[in-house]
């Protein structure tokens, strides 16, 4: 070995916070900030990326002998369309209100850079073992990242979560432009501040 | 007439009411990472705009051809293989993994092609060409041309398509070229130590989007006005 590669634990533990992908390294920006309306299309969203990030991650760490370096990201992406399509079509058989509210953003995931980045980071060199661990630990770490917002979200702007009455309307009046598309931008905003800050006082303290 | 005043109608609803990166978030990369300068975003934007028309056309061509239900091409390709003609033939399951690789291709070739014939072109935007693949706004695209080509009472042409994808591409040139002026502004401000770089990005985005909520409408307006003066000016030439 001419370096030391992380360990099946090391990668899991890397991917929720050291490692996290919303708030960390910033990646998959599209479906954190369009699917964020409410906690069910979140979690909805963070299993079928979760799935398709395994699925994905065991298959190209099978066949990384056989990678050619030139054409490694196109393999990359087809394998992913291939568990994409899956994914979606799944979800249009069991869960049919819930795909036509996600819409499009169930076949963007091909295009989601967190998973192209882990094929290529991790599954693209260790072992299938290690590769799952790694999609399980980022997939917990983006789940965290969606939900996070999606409360804040959800609760200020229609007084929910998950469905369940947290702010009645007597007490509380919602804000509507949180479900919309410009509250999206201002909770990533605000949140992504939050954790800076209090990462950068833990670091001086 | 009608035509072209639903065309102009769909370009100035795909580019401001419903922009692509305002309202449906797709090509936030980019936005984010690629907006410090006006000509940098400026020269994104042309790129986006250009491989985006290009992959709606490639894809448009494809799905219409080959992948929507009823297609003709895999009908035919059945008989001829000796199939029974009454079999139906659906093969838009194919379509992201065919989109990927429409994108991709034409990208790689849009690259080579403007890399030999323009090199002033290349100079200016080529070296974006190929962050464009996983760009998710061209993809986006080709989905929402899928879904027009799936539902039979309002089936796109190829005109369609490439006047959604262009005005498209045009609404994120305007976004992106809007947040790098604004960003070069904020150059010279006094950011809070934890909101600097993206933080004060996704906040500046926010109110952007915000200010674009105000087109909301316009589209409708615009239909009532454009008929409502064609139908005055018929009316007063049936009276003369």
């Amino acid at each position: 070995m001419e370096h030391h590669l992380p360990t099946a634990s090391e990668r899991f533990i890397n991917g929720i916070f050291p490692e996290n992908p919303t708030y960390r390294l910033l990646l998959g920006m599209c479906p954190t900030l369009a699917v964020t309306n409410s906690v069910q299309s979140a979690l909805t969203m963070a299993a079928a990326t979760t799935f398709v990030l395994l699925c994905s991650n065991i298959m190209i760490s099978l066949m990384r002998h056989l990678l050619k370096p030139h054409l490694r990201i196109l393999v990359f992406t087809l394998t992913i369309a291939t568990f994409v399509t899956v994914a979606d079509r799944v979800l249009a058989a069991y869960l049919y209100e819930m795909s036509k509210e996600l819409g499009p953003y169930i076949p963007l995931i091909i295009v989601n850079c967190i998973i192209i980045s882990r094929c290529e980071a991790c599954s693209s060199q260790q072992s299938a073992w290690v590769s799952s661990a790694d999609a399980l630990g980022v997939g917990l770490g983006f789940t965290l990242g969606l939900v996070s917002i999606a409360t804040v979200r959800e609760i200020l702007g229609s007084g929910t979560w998950l469905g369940l009455t947290i702010l009645p309307r007597s007490v509380w009046e919602p804000w509507g432009i949180m479900v919309l598309p410009p509250g999206a931008f201002l909770t990533l905003g605000v949140l992504l501040a939050l954790v800076n800050f209090l990462s950068t006082r833990r670091k001086n303290s | 007439m009608d035509t072209l005043v639903s065309l102009l109608l769909l370009a100035i609803s795909t580019a401001f009411i419903n922009n692509f990166v305002l309202k449906y978030f797709v090509g936030i990369c980019p936005f984010l990472g690629v907006s410090r300068k006006i000509s940098t975003a400026v020269g994104m934007g042309c790129a986006v705009t250009f491989v985006m028309a290009i992959a709606a056309f490639l894809s448009w061509t494809f799905t219409y051809f080959v992948l929507r239900p009823e297609a003709p091409l895999p009908v035919w390709v059945w008989q001829i293989c000796g199939g029974d003609p009454g079999t139906t033939i659906d093969l838009s399951i194919l379509s992201y993994l065919v989109y990927i690789f429409v994108i991709a291709a034409s990208v790689q070739f849009v690259e080579m092609y403007v890399r030999k014939f323009f090199p002033p072109l290349y100079k200016a935007f080529g070296v974006f060409l190929p962050l464009i693949t996983t760009n998710c706004a061209i993809l986006f695209a080709c989905l929402e041309i899928l879904k027009q080509l799936q539902d039979p009472t309002q089936l796109w042409g190829l005109h369609e398509a490439l006047v959604y994808s262009m005005a498209g591409g045009l609404g994120f040139t305007v976004a992106i070229a809007m947040m790098a002026g604004i960003r070069e502004e904020l150059e010279m401000c006094d950011v809070p130590q934890s909101l600097q770089g993206v933080g004060i990005a996704l906040l500046t985005a926010g109110i952007l989007a915000m200010a674009f909520m105000g087109f909301a409408g316009v589209d409708k307006g615009l239909a009532n006005a454009l008929t409502a003066d064609t139908t005055a000016e018929m009316t007063a030439s049936f009276k003369k």
